[in-house]
């Protein structure tokens, strides 16, 4: 069992803690650097900068990921915009504002040291981007623009169009692309990582398996990073990509690497409503919609009016009406509640009612269409192609949609987990957002990780690890390897009824019933007792899943049935959390919790921590145990968040 | 709606492919042409018979995995979209819809409908960045770009290197990608120090991996999702002019 978790966070002030601990961390010689080995999985934002910054420092990297270009990782997709604290608007942006609205914004379950940090490496991300050739949007006088995000009240976030993501990953996929051609990284795509490997304690490598020919390869290294993106998928539908998965940090998990705070997951307020049961994936309409989009619902219930033939004096703009000062731009946990709510009363439009209004009618007469579309356009097109609607002429409807996750494995300042030399990076840590993530930030996340915060923290670990790295012939190795081809095999030897899909669809309507966007005690349990009988369906030798095909060959269902297998459980743990943590915060919304204005009410006296789960062995994943880690507020102080 | 499905069905790399006929029903008009796919796969499965291999992931038209030529055209009948953003309601009930891969000869099939875009990597590898050093950069602002020039490089930037613009070239020239990323970087002022070196490269990188050339059929700009404009196969062939120009020189 794991003794207390050490969180290393430096001691003095808050803004001198990042750079004295550069100035305390060991270091590795460009010299020896050729000489270790290390295995980053994930080539998103998070794994993609950072490989390319190891690779250029001489370190020999080898990067994976499941699709079959390194470009393709999930962060492509982000769309509105990456924070950073440079304070060109000249609005009163600072530093120490960037780090208290995260805070704050994460209702003050995060790591006051590590958000600081964040706020602080921010600028040198942007200074980066721009040197590598990302075409952020500018000025007529060329300088850089910026646009305001929820949960802020200056105007901080750089973007490019509406496709910030894939112009950032861009660029450190030209950085990753650099150091191939260098010979410093070796690219695995279609490579999926199956189980860790831990020699005497240590992270030491990782059993793979390529997704064309089916080959299981062992790949020992002096440390693994895991950069694996979010487990929102969990949901079945959700804004990420249809291949996110937890598959990477669950088997860590599995081999004794915490998990931390599962349950906080984030429900982003504007995505295209759900339309059919065939549905595969929910669209998100960037928060940036908000810069100039309205919310409303009719103030009637059922009311089945076309929205223009309803009178301004019978819509409520409700966000606007409860949060003044922040309006449309209200926090994305409260924006999604407010929804919620608003429909649950009975008010909520289009043909399922579940959905309010986004209107732009308003900023189309004050801006004209042109800059509307010059800002947005992308955005109404993908609108447009999904629902056949034109968002320039009637308003949007829109409702919340699984979308991104706080949780994840547990880290300490050097973003290193409990287990020595595995180093978690970008969505698949836990630390820097909290109970609620705000938009355009975690792209800066990804970006401080593998820029500049692991090149720092990694050398470390590694200046005490010269000449330790195991053959991958080590029986550690042969034993993993074996389990991982045991687990195929087992799939593929179920005489199942069901589709992958089939079982996931199932698990994920009872997470967004049970533990969505409100949870109870009830409900939680419910789902806990639910959810083992439905893994023991999905096993069953008979009449349960069905995966066909051979595991030598490129098979697309046993990719799936290892990763909804996975979800299966880690669903479970997720409730586990969700209902020790009886408090409401941030996106964890526990009905018994709230305010007489149904607020999500704090108890900051019992959980002002971090709840790290550990995995009991033996097949026994129903009884995880708990250990917290304190958080320690040093320089803000506790406060109910306001944004009325 | 109804449909009838005609899909290449073909089992690795190496097996000889062929056309499989299917037929769907009850397929609502919201329903996205991937999501008939994957009930179709559902009703595969339940009946005994693999799945149709096919590859997508963000299911939203920006990751670039798509790679289906739907009627005979790269990402279908509907541009510019990626196959993920089709709908079946752009279809007409009863219809019959052919589904093959993209079809290059530098795109290998892997099985039924996925194909190796390797080939597009090993382009970028061969000089698609600028050599900025992680922690070097200057002050961001230290450097004002013209908004038009900003703008001109975005346009470019935005492709999604799905690489339909081969598919859909009758040489299987992969110059629209090409010329895309070497236009975005030839506009910015940090592009510049290796602009020749890098359009050499790249250039020379593609008739490697045995791409076509070009002859101005303007079929990769008519079913780019992402809306790349042909005018940067010009650009590209300029700077390609005189960067070779400048090699011979020993410049
Ligand atoms: C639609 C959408 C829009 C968004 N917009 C914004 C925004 O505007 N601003 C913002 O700040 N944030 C935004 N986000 C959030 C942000 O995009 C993500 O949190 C962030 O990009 C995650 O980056 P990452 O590097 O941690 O992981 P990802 O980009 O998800 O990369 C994960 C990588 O891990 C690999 N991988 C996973 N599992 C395995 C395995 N088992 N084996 C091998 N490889 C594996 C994948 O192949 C991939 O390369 C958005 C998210 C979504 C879904």
């Amino acid at each position: 069992m794991i003794g207390s978790l050490e969180s290393r966070i430096p001691d003095g002030p808050l803004a001198e803690k990042w750079r004295k601990h550069q100035n305390n961390s060991r270091l590795v010689a460009p010299n020896n650097r050729r000489r270790f080995e290390i295995i980053i999985v994930g080539t998103g934002l998070a794994g993609g900068s950072a490989a390319a910054t190891l690779g250029e420092q001489g370190y020999n990297v080898k990067s994976f990921c499941y699709q079959d270009s390194a470009r393709r990782a999930h962060s492509i997709a982000a769309q509105g915009g990456i924070n950073a604290a440079k304070n060109y608007p000249n609005d009163g942006d600072s530093v120490y504002r960037l780090f208290y609205d995260t805070i704050k914004g994460g209702d003050f379950r995060s790591r006051e040291a590590n958000v600081y940090r964040l706020a602080e490496v921010s600028n040198l991300i942007i200074d980066q981007c721009v040197a590598q050739g990302v075409p952020f949007a500018r000025e007529y006088g060329g300088l850089l623009a910026n646009r305001s995000f929820g949960g802020a009240q200056v105007s901080r976030t750089f973007y490019a169009r509406g496709q910030t993501g894939q112009q950032l990953l861009l660029g450190a996929y030209q950085a990753l692309s650099r150091q191939v051609a260098a010979g410093t990284v070796k690219m695995f795509p279609q490579t999926e990582m199956l189980d860790l490997v831990l020699v005497d304690g240590h992270a030491k490598g990782i059993i793979t398996r390529n997704l064309i020919t089916g080959e299981i390869v062992r790949h020992a290294a002096d440390a693994v990073v895991l950069a694996t993106g979010g487990y929102g998928n969990v949901f079945y539908l959700s804004t990420n990509a249809r291949g996110c998965n937890v598959t990477a940090t669950y088997r860590a998990y599995k081999k004794g690497a915490l998990f931390a705070n599962p349950c906080y997951t984030q429900i982003h307020p504007t995505c295209i409503p759900v339309s059919g049961q065939h549905q595969s994936k929910l669209t998100l309409m960037s928060e940036s919609l908000r810069n100039d989009g309205r919310v409303w619902v009719p103030k009637k219930k059922n009311d089945h009016r076309a929205p223009n033939e309803i009178p301004e004096g019978e819509r409520d703009y409700y966000l606007e009406r409860k949060y003044p000062s922040f309006g449309n731009l209200a926090p994305r946990d409260i924006s999604s509640r407010s929804a919620k709510e608003v429909c649950d009363e009975g008010r909520g439009v289009g043909e399922t009612g579940r959905g309010v209004y986004l209107d732009f009618k308003e900023a189309i007469a004050r801006l004209g269409e042109n800059t509307i579309r010059e800002r947005y356009g992308n955005l109404f097109d993908i609108y447009g192609k999904i629902t056949g609607d034109n968002a320039y002429e009637k308003p949007m409807r829109i409702y919340p949609a699984v979308h991104y996750t706080m949780g994840g494995l547990w880290v300490d300042y050097n973003l290193m987990s409990n287990i020595p030399g595995l180093h978690v990076l970008g969505e698949a840590n836990f630390s820097d957002h909290g109970a609620n993530r705000l938009g355009a930030s975690a792209l800066m996340q990804g970006l401080a990780d593998g820029y500049f915060v692991l090149p720092y923290t990694l050398p470390n670990y590694l200046a005490g690890q010269i000449g330790k790295r195991p053959a991958p012939d080590h029986p550690e190795f042969l034993r993993a390897e074996s389990e991982v081809r045991g687990r195929i095999q087992h799939l593929l030897d179920l005489d199942g009824a069901r589709s992958v899909d089939s079982f996931h669809r199932e698990l994920g309507l009872l997470l967004w019933d049970k533990c969505g966007m409100a949870r109870n005690a009830a409900g939680l349990q419910e789902a806990i007792e639910r959810i083992p009988q439905l893994r023991e369906e999905f096993w069953s030798p008979n009449g349960g899943v069905s995966v066909l095909g051979k595991g030598e060959t490129f098979n697309q269902s046993l990719e799936r049935a290892g990763r909804v297998a996975d979800f299966l459980e880690f669903g479970e743990l997720m409730c586990r959390d969700a209902l020790a943590r009886d408090e409401s915060c941030g996106g964890h919304f526990r009905e018994e919790h709230q305010t007489a204005e149904g607020e999500a009410l704090r108890d900051d006296d019992n959980f002002a921590d971090v709840f790290a789960w550990e995995y009991q062995g033996n097949g026994k994943p129903n009884e995880p145990i708990l250990h917290q880690e304190p958080l320690h507020f040093e320089s803000v102080q506790l406060a109910t968040r306001s944004y009325k | 709606m109804k449909f009838k499905l005609k899909i290449w069905r073909q089992d690795s790399a190496k097996s000889k492919g062929g056309m499989k006929r299917y037929e769907i029903d009850q397929v609502s008009e919201n329903t996205s042409f991937l999501e008939m796919l994957d009930i179709l796969n559902e009703q595969l499965v339940n009946s005994g018979e693999e799945p149709v291999a096919f590859d997508s992931d963000c299911r939203e038209g920006i990751c670039g995995t798509c790679s289906l030529t739907i009627n005979g055209e790269a990402h279908g009948p509907s541009h510019p979209a990626a196959a993920c953003q089709l709908y079946m309601r752009q279809f007409k009930d009863g219809e019959t819809i052919t589904v093959e891969p993209f079809r290059v000869r530098s795109f290998p099939i892997v099985k039924d409908l996925v194909i190796d875009r390797s080939a597009l990597d090993r382009i970028v590898q061969a000089g698609g960045f600028v050599s900025a050093r992680t922690g070097s950069a200057p002050e961001a602002n230290s450097t004002p770009i013209p908004k038009h020039n900003a703008d001109l490089a975005m346009e470019a930037a935005a492709c999604i290197g799905c690489g339909a613009c081969a598919a859909a070239c009758p040489n299987a020239s992969a110059m629209l990608f090409t010329s895309a990323k070497i236009s975005h970087l030839a506009f910015l002022p940090q592009g510049q120090a290796e602009r020749s070196r890098r359009v050499l490269g790249m250039v020379r990188q593609m008739d490697v991996e045995g791409f076509g050339n070009c002859t101005n059929t303007y079929e990769c700009e008519a079913v780019c999702p992402a809306e790349i404009s042909a005018s940067f196969i010009a650009k590209m062939n300029r700077e390609y002019a005189v960067a070779s120009l400048r090699e011979r020189m020993g410049e």
